[in-house]
């Protein structure tokens, strides 16, 4: 593998991430359980799409085969997404739907951080400005955490179980992979560890505050969103989003 | 739901204007209704600023006083400085 193929690896997963969350809290729109938090879930998902365009066109730009970033957002299969596992889960309960945000948001701060410094120009610009919403994502999502999980029994109850459940998807936030380490030394992002590191500081200091049992850590499993290898629930969240795209190719409005 | 109160927000468009009354919040305590008052209300560039205040501590007039506290001052134009002539000599204040 090239480094160019690398790079769009590596822009396909911080794209596909964004854009699949941001189709996860599109779905709870009318759903959620006050105006104020129907807002707020639907500006954090409109945040990720808009970033998710950034890191599409620089990889369509990099794929350089006629493809746009519309073409890559709706017309590419299942095992072409590169999106974390964590975040083509179900929004379940609440309780679910809060977990998956605060451990995407707390991977996706310490990722972007990281990428700041890229050797890559592009690269290091697209993260600044997604920084800034995303630190702002990350402190929302702590918020419900802890007010969550440090709230009544019941609603500790139920945060705990949300946790433990999607616990087994960290895995892939806090394993450096040989594919992770060959960026690093070709200068594309700073050291995988420390985000790693900082990623499980941040986890672990919110999950303490939210009185939340912290997981023992993930174990590997044959599944893997960087290689394709995805759960059953990113097939039916692709249908319902490319379906337009596919009745009515090349669409206009 | 039906236990979070009601906050009025107020937005400051830009430095040194006033924050101003723009609506209210729903949330379960201060902290969140800044982070709604946020989504709510600036979401289009609207200001640098928020403040949010309980609604219930909040002391309003009563609308029936409003002819005792209010119209007395409709006659009162000697209280608008344009009531006043400047002598040339003072020139623009």
């Amino acid at each position: 593998m090239n480094q160019t193929d690398e790079l769009i690896d590596y822009l396909l997963q911080m794209g596909d991430s964004a854009m699949i969350t941001g189709q996860r809290l599109c779905e709870l729109c009318g759903h959620a359980p006050s105006i104020e938090e129907e807002l707020a879930l639907m500006n954090v998902g409109l945040d990720l799409v808009g970033q998710a365009r950034n890191w599409l066109e620089y990889a369509a730009e990099r794929l350089n085969d006629g493809r746009d970033a519309d073409r890559l957002a709706f017309l590419r299969g299942e095992h072409l997404y590169r999106n974390l596992l964590l975040v083509e889960q179900p929004n379940g309960d609440y309780a679910q739907t809060c977990v998956r945000q605060f451990l995407y948001d707390a991977w996706h701060f310490h990722r972007l951080q990281g990428l700041q410094h890229s050797s890559d120009k592009m690269v290091a610009a697209i993260a600044n400005k997604a920084l800034k919403e995303v630190t702002y994502h990350l402190r929302r999502s702590s918020e419900w955490m802890l007010r969550l999980g440090d709230g009544t029994d019941y609603s500790h109850q139920r945060m705990q179980k949300a946790l433990d459940q999607l616990w087994r998807f960290t895995h892939e936030l806090c394993t450096v992979s040989e594919r992770e380490q060959r960026q690093y030394q070709a200068g594309l992002c700073s050291d995988p560890q420390q985000q790693l590191n900082a990623w499980r500081e941040t986890v672990e200091s919110v999950l303490v505050r939210a009185t939340l049992n912290l997981p023992p850590p993930a174990h590997y499993f044959y599944l893997s969103g960087i290689e394709g290898r995805h759960t059953e629930n990113l097939g039916p969240l692709l249908a319902n989003m490319q379906s337009l795209a596919r009745a009515y190719p090349d669409a206009r409005w | 739901m039906s236990e979070w109160s009601l906050y009025e927000v107020f937005v400051r468009s830009k430095h040194g204007l006033n924050h101003k009354h723009v609506g209210s919040v729903h949330a379960t305590d201060a902290r969140m209704a800044i982070e709604n008052a946020r989504e709510l209300y600036t979401r289009r560039n609207e200001g640098i600023s928020l403040w949010v205040v309980a609604a219930d501590q909040i002391t309003a007039s009563n609308p029936q006083d409003k002819e005792m506290l209010f119209e007395p001052s409709q006659d009162k134009v000697y209280r608008h400085a344009s009531f006043y002539q400047l002598p040339d000599e003072v020139g623009h204040m």
